[in-house]
């Protein structure tokens, strides 16, 4: 069963007449235990659609969908009371730079003891106890001292781990990882990786991983989202996708790895930006940037479209290592 | 921490030199003496004029009346009223209670309602709250003391008569001072003596409603400014993004996560407005007749008592001091990242 279900979500930004879609009909399921990467670059979307179905925009973005399930919820009419008891608890979210994340004025224990009080009604010592066996559970060292640290007192590696500690509190089913270690070092940013996988195993949970780096992405996700221009091109299964990639977004960013040009003088880059608010094409998103372009591309936009591996938005989907 | 208090102790030193040379230069600039203001011109013997003069040292050049002020002030003694012939330190320990009562009163006013209209407008950010109240605290900022004092009095005293025209309690109360603040000794001897004081209290507070609402103004707009545009940079933090992932409450998230970290700055400028205040305070005190120091103050500068002047004054300069060191210390209480730093 999907614990997550989107359908043609939409967020729309700015102005009624002439808004500007940062997420664009956008499908993605999840199921129970799984781990679904979501790969794009910057300003795709990934993002924006996190935060929406949290209903963190704030009232800023309007968010339209066919569908829009969690855990058999329906997460578009549920009002902002029934939503906050389910976000936190039931879905949760780590950001990209803990440094920011954390509240400087509290100290660690308490930010992790506030959602327990607040979803589980934790009190006293029983609470206390619960956040020190989180702060276990993310191997912080010498973690009764650390609960009455300041955020400022921690490393950023630290400081993730307190974040993941105050996200899966609740024991959520779906944790959200918006880009976790790119604010780290390199060498933190395989342990909290880790963490996070060990973590989702033990506590079968299922973890969506927003991030720009697809080695991460083939070694421990089961699908990949990748997301362009806010929608989703490619949805297929690892390793299928990084074998046979069926979009040429999907095989442009995989060119884009440096370790897949070896030998080669220069980086394999697509040419052009992501189409912003003013030139956003008529027919496929990609069709002033893709290679293979045919007539029928620059005018018709092509919808997602099921294949054997998953789905893909392409109207000559890529077959084999042609290219 | 030993190290920055000592710093600031440091300082103090030739703030204070500064605070006794301009006090003392610009109150012998006015004209007049204390014993013309005292007798009159018209009246004015020359010889018994001298007489006076020399009696209280003020033949002496200036510079030599500056050191013996200052040496007398290095005894600790701060020198007696030439016109009451109390000690300036009696007379300002009697007066000022009734100046700390509005002050303080004043201040906690302008600090919720300051707040609060600044969270309002920060979260009502564009919309026509924020407009208003934003456009309420500037016309608050521009209002003259002595002129909305006045306006205040005009509506609720003589139209209205919902409060006291001036004074700190009603003169059918002799109430015998205690504490110096007027709501607490009006208290102790309604309950102590229900018969003869019944409704004092009440009285007395009756009384202090319109002062505070008059010295509170400016420091309320200001409050009230800086909390806003604090909170929307506070607003737009990662942090506040967490605390709303949590799934908390809007009120915890706004009042909890957004407000304690926007404080900080409001709390410098709370800090600056002790010296509005006490500059405030001698005006409404004045327009409301309130006896504290700013009033005392007034009337010192009219009769020319010099030693009432520059040391009433140097104690209202060292009052601001200390508060704003107080402030100093208590951003360690409210900013964790001070408190540790070394």
């Amino acid at each position: 069963m999907n614990l997550l279900e989107i359908n043609s979500l939409s967020v729309a930004f700015g102005s009624t007449e002439k808004p500007f879609h940062a997420v664009d009909g956008l499908d993605l399921t999840v199921r129970q235990g799984e781990i679904v990467g979501i790969v794009g670059e910057s300003g795709s979307g990934k993002s924006v659609t996190m935060m929406a179905m949290m209903g963190l925009l704030d009232g800023q973005g309007r968010i339209t969908a066919e569908r829009l399930q969690f855990d058999g919820k329906d997460l578009l009419t549920l009002g902002a009371r029934e939503r906050r008891r389910i976000v936190g608890k039931d879905i949760s979210m780590i950001f990209q730079d803990p440094m920011t994340a954390l509240n400087p004025s509290f100290t660690v224990g308490y930010q992790i003891m506030e959602v327990l009080r607040e979803h589980l009604g934790l009190k006293g010592s029983a609470l206390r106890q619960r956040a020190l066996e989180l702060m276990e559970m993310v191997e912080i060292p010498a973690a009764a001292s650390r609960l009455d640290a300041y955020p400022h007192q921690l490393s950023g590696g630290m400081s993730q781990r307190v974040a993941i500690a105050m996200a899966i509190a609740c024991r959520p089913k779906l944790l959200i990882a918006d880009e976790p270690t790119t604010a780290l070092d390199v060498t933190i940013q395989a342990q909290i990786m880790d963490l996070l996988v060990s973590l989702q195993q033990s506590q079968n949970m299922s973890l969506i991983l927003i991030t720009h780096d697809l080695a991460v992405i083939s070694e421990i996700a089961q699908r990949v989202a990748v997301m362009y221009a806010g929608q989703v091109v490619e949805l297929s299964r690892v390793p299928d996708i990084f074998l046979s990639p069926a979009h040429p977004y999907t095989e442009a960013l995989l060119a884009s790895i440096p370790e897949h040009s070896k030998g080669a003088r220069r980086l394999s880059t697509l040419p052009g930006i992501v189409p912003g608010h003013h030139d956003r094409p008529v027919g496929c998103l990609l069709s002033p940037r893709c290679p293979y372009v045919q007539d029928s591309c620059r005018t018709v936009r092509p919808e997602l479209t099921t294949t054997s591996a998953g789905a893909v938005r392409c109207h000559f989907p890529l077959s084999g290592k042609e290219a | 921490m030993f190290a920055f208090i000592f710093r600031r102790f440091g300082l103090l030193i030739p703030t204070f030199i500064g605070i006794t040379l301009l006090t003392f230069s610009l109150i012998h600039m006015i004209p007049g003496d204390p014993i013309e203001v005292m007798v009159g011109e018209r009246n004015l013997d020359p010889v018994m004029h001298a007489q006076a003069m020399h009696r209280l040292g003020l033949d002496k050049p200036l510079y030599a009346q500056y050191f013996d002020y200052i040496g007398q002030l290095l005894n600790g003694n701060l020198g007696e009223s030439i016109k009451t012939r109390e000690p300036v330190l009696k007379e300002f320990l009697t007066l000022f209670p009734a100046t700390l009562e509005l002050a303080l009163s004043a201040m906690l006013f302008a600090a919720f309602f300051g707040l609060l209209a600044g969270v309002i407008a920060a979260i009502r950010r564009g919309k026509a709250t924020d407009h208003s109240v934003m456009g309420l605290a500037l016309t608050g900022f521009s209002m003259p003391i002595f002129w909305w004092g006045l306006i205040l009095i005009m509506v609720f005293s003589n139209y209205l008569h919902w409060t006291p025209v001036s004074g700190r309690v009603d003169l059918a109360f002799d109430i015998p001072p205690r504490t110096g603040f007027m709501l607490i000794d009006s208290w102790l001897i309604e309950r102590a003596d229900p018969a003869n004081f019944s409704g004092a209290f009440i009285d007395a507070l009756r009384h202090l409603i319109l002062p505070t609402i008059v010295l509170g103004t400016i420091p309320l707009a200001v409050i009230a400014r800086m909390t806003r545009s604090s909170m929307l940079e506070v607003l737009k933090e990662d942090y506040v993004r967490t605390a709303r992932a949590k799934g908390l409450s809007p009120f915890k998230v706004i009042f909890v996560h957004t407000l304690r970290n926007a404080l900080i700055p409001v709390l410098t400028v709370i800090g600056l407005q002790i010296g509005t205040l006490m500059g405030g305070a001698v005006l409404t005190e004045t327009i409301f007749s309130w006896p504290g120091i700013g009033k005392w103050l007034i009337d010192a500068i009219g009769s020319r008592d010099y030693p009432v002047i520059q040391s009433g004054l140097l104690m209202v300069a060292t009052l601001v001091i200390v508060v704003n060191f107080a402030v100093d210390i208590l951003y360690g209480v409210v900013n964790p990242r001070i408190r540790h730093a070394k």
